[in-house]
């Protein structure tokens, strides 16, 4: 019972004008990351801000963390969540280190706790600065280190890694890593898709309001279907031709690197023949470099995209 | 409870910090000094001459200068930190609404509350240490001022409370608040006076004296007035003489000027969504 963190049940939001957020039904676990995709406007803020409950939907109902959320009330549940909004800026005319210990004071942290943070976002050496001083990547840490506080139990970041360097994703990353392993449900919000996919366990993408896919990423791919896309190098065209031929497997021709010193022969075929292609070529001579690439999130988010786009053009 | 004070705590910080307070207490020093002193140079004399004549004066000064602060201090309150975002945060904290709006309040009333300390007290110290006079009555008489002008601070913070939770923009919010200023300060005077003389007297004449309760700035004059006994009321205030001059209704009338707004503030706040 308690293992679900999340649970919306037809849930919708509608604002006088704009449709925000069509009837939607989902639930996260406890120890799980969710990713959740989706260009401007698709609805994500909104669906963050209703699970958050500083929105109240239109019908439905939202739990989160056992509990109906009603948004002017202190409830202290709310101690368990962590919420990095996007472009929060914060109080300018206050340190890195005052912004923290005030939120920490809110949410009945000491400031011993909040002092720790700054060092594990590393920004220890700037919390005495005030914020405005700050770069949009620090500010950035900063709304990270208060998300963190108090070992949540859900945690809702919004473009959490924009602005970031490759270290302090890394070290972010890492961080999801740990609480989520302590059993902290995280929702990721993000259209920077690289580099998310290792780290979610299930991927959800959104378009105007509607849901148009929701599971783990491998089975995403396999509803999908997209083409895997092959690179050889020492075999020439009619090689793998032949040899793909026996198999009776059908494969499409991608127009191969100009310029290259190994010429790469590119095809793409469909994922269930994959092993099989694989099987034969790997066997032969000249073989100097086999590389597959599945399918990125990216492919499938406008994949999904496309689908739905097209269905609605029927 | 304890949310509350870490919320004022910060307000009334962020004030010292930016020098609200510092600055407020600073111009009620020298107005209060500025009247004592040359408050009666127009009949020839310079120094410290009658406390009611500057009270009275300055009375009216503050009638104008402590709602223009207020708002000034006040109206940024919650449209700044919808606009940068930090409103939506706090409301994911485990803070309410009514938290989050009393600590506001108390940590933005503190300084208002801190600068007429300061700003009415030190000069009422000065007075009675350079100048041959009753010290009881001048320090008595200073301490209700002091009240007084807390209290009219209050209410013109709840008021811009209404103003910085309804808008969703600061330029807006400072707009409205200085037309509240004006309306209120300037403008219902006016009208009133203007109303009374159009009708010829045909409006109830027990009513009349409570429209004066409709404005909180009126009720504090009538109130400054009762304190050091004057004998004559000057201008509008003239009809506050048929009854509604009591200290105790009067007081609770101010209170209530500060109730309603924050309760108001209150109920705006709960129903306003945050859609960005």
């Amino acid at each position: 019972m308690n293992d679900i963190a999340v649970e919306l049940t037809d849930v919708c939001k509608y604002y006088p004008n704009v449709n925000a957020l069509h009837p939607l039904n989902m639930s996260v676990k406890a120890g799980e990351v969710l990713g959740l995709f989706g260009h401007n406007g698709a609805g994500k803020s909104t669906l963050m801000k209703l699970i958050l409950g500083v929105l109240k939907p239109s019908g439905g109902e939202v739990r989160a963390l056992g509990h109906c959320l009603r948004s002017n009330q202190a409830h202290d549940y709310r101690t368990l969540f962590g919420y990095l909004p996007e472009n929060v800026s914060f109080y300018e005319h206050l340190t890195g280190r005052e912004v923290l210990h005030y939120l920490a004071k809110l949410k009945g942290h000491n400031k011993a706790q909040a002092d720790n943070l700054l060092d594990e976002v590393n920004l220890s050496h700037a919390s005495d600065r005030a914020v405005k001083t700050y770069s949009k990547g620090m500010r950035q840490r900063l709304g990270l280190a208060q998300a963190f506080l108090g070992q949540p139990k859900l945690l809702i970041l919004d473009e959490p890694t924009v602005g970031l360097d490759p270290v302090a994703t890394q070290d972010f990353y890492l961080t999801v890593d740990r609480l989520k392993s302590g059993g902290c449900a995280v929702i990721l919000c993000s259209h920077v898709l690289p580099g998310v996919e290792h780290h979610i366990d299930r991927a959800m993408i959104l378009s105007k309001g509607r849901k148009l896919a929701l599971g783990p990423l491998a089975e995403l791919r396999a509803k999908a279907n997209l083409p895997i896309e092959v690179s050889v190098s020492g075999l020439s065209r009619s090689d793998i031709e032949n040899q793909v031929n026996i198999l009776g497997k059908p494969i499409d021709w991608l127009p191969s690197a100009a310029g290259q010193q190994n010429p790469q022969n590119r095809f793409t075929t469909s994922a269930e023949h994959k092993l099989d292609i694989l099987k034969t070529l790997s066997s032969a001579d000249n073989l100097q470099d086999l590389h597959i690439k599945l399918p990125s999130l990216e492919d499938l988010y406008r994949f999904y995209l496309s689908d739905f786009n097209s269905a609605k053009g029927v | 409870m304890n949310k509350i004070l870490i919320v004022a705590q910060k307000e009334f910080r962020d004030g010292t910090r930016n020098r609200w307070t510092g600055a407020i207490t600073v111009i009620f020093i020298l107005m209060s000094l500025g009247l004592a002193y040359f408050g009666s140079a127009t009949a020839g004399v310079l120094g410290f001459s009658s406390l009611e004549s500057t009270l009275v004066s300055l009375a009216s000064l503050c009638v104008m200068l402590i709602p223009l602060i207020a708002l000034m201090l006040a109206y940024n309150c919650f449209v700044g930190e919808l606009e940068q975002g930090t409103l939506l945060l706090l409301m994911t904290y485990p803070l309410s609404n009514a938290q989050l709006l009393l600590g506001k309040f108390s940590g933005q009333a503190a300084i208002i509350t801190l600068a007429s300390v300061l700003g009415f007290g030190l000069p009422a110290i000065i007075i009675c240490l350079i100048s041959d006079v009753d010290v009881a009555s001048v320090l008595i008489a200073f301490g209700q001022f002091i009240i007084l002008a807390s209290l009219l601070g209050w209410v013109f913070i709840a008021l811009a409370y209404i103003i910085s939770i309804s808008v969703a923009e600061k330029s807006k919010a400072a707009g409205l608040a200085l037309i509240v200023w004006f309306l209120f300060v300037l403008v219902f005077d006016l009208v009133l006076m203007a109303i009374l003389v159009a009708s010829e007297g045909n409006i109830n004449e027990t009513l009349v004296p409570f429209l004066l309760w409709v404005n909180p700035t009126d009720v504090f004059r009538i109130l400054v007035y009762t304190i050091i006994g004057a004998e004559s009321y000057s201008g509008v205030l003239q009809i506050a003489e048929n009854g509604a001059d009591g200290t105790f209704y009067l007081f609770s009338v101010m209170l209530l000027w500060v109730a309603l707004p924050l309760a108001c503030s209150w109920w705006i706040f709960n129903k306003k969504e945050l859609s960005e």
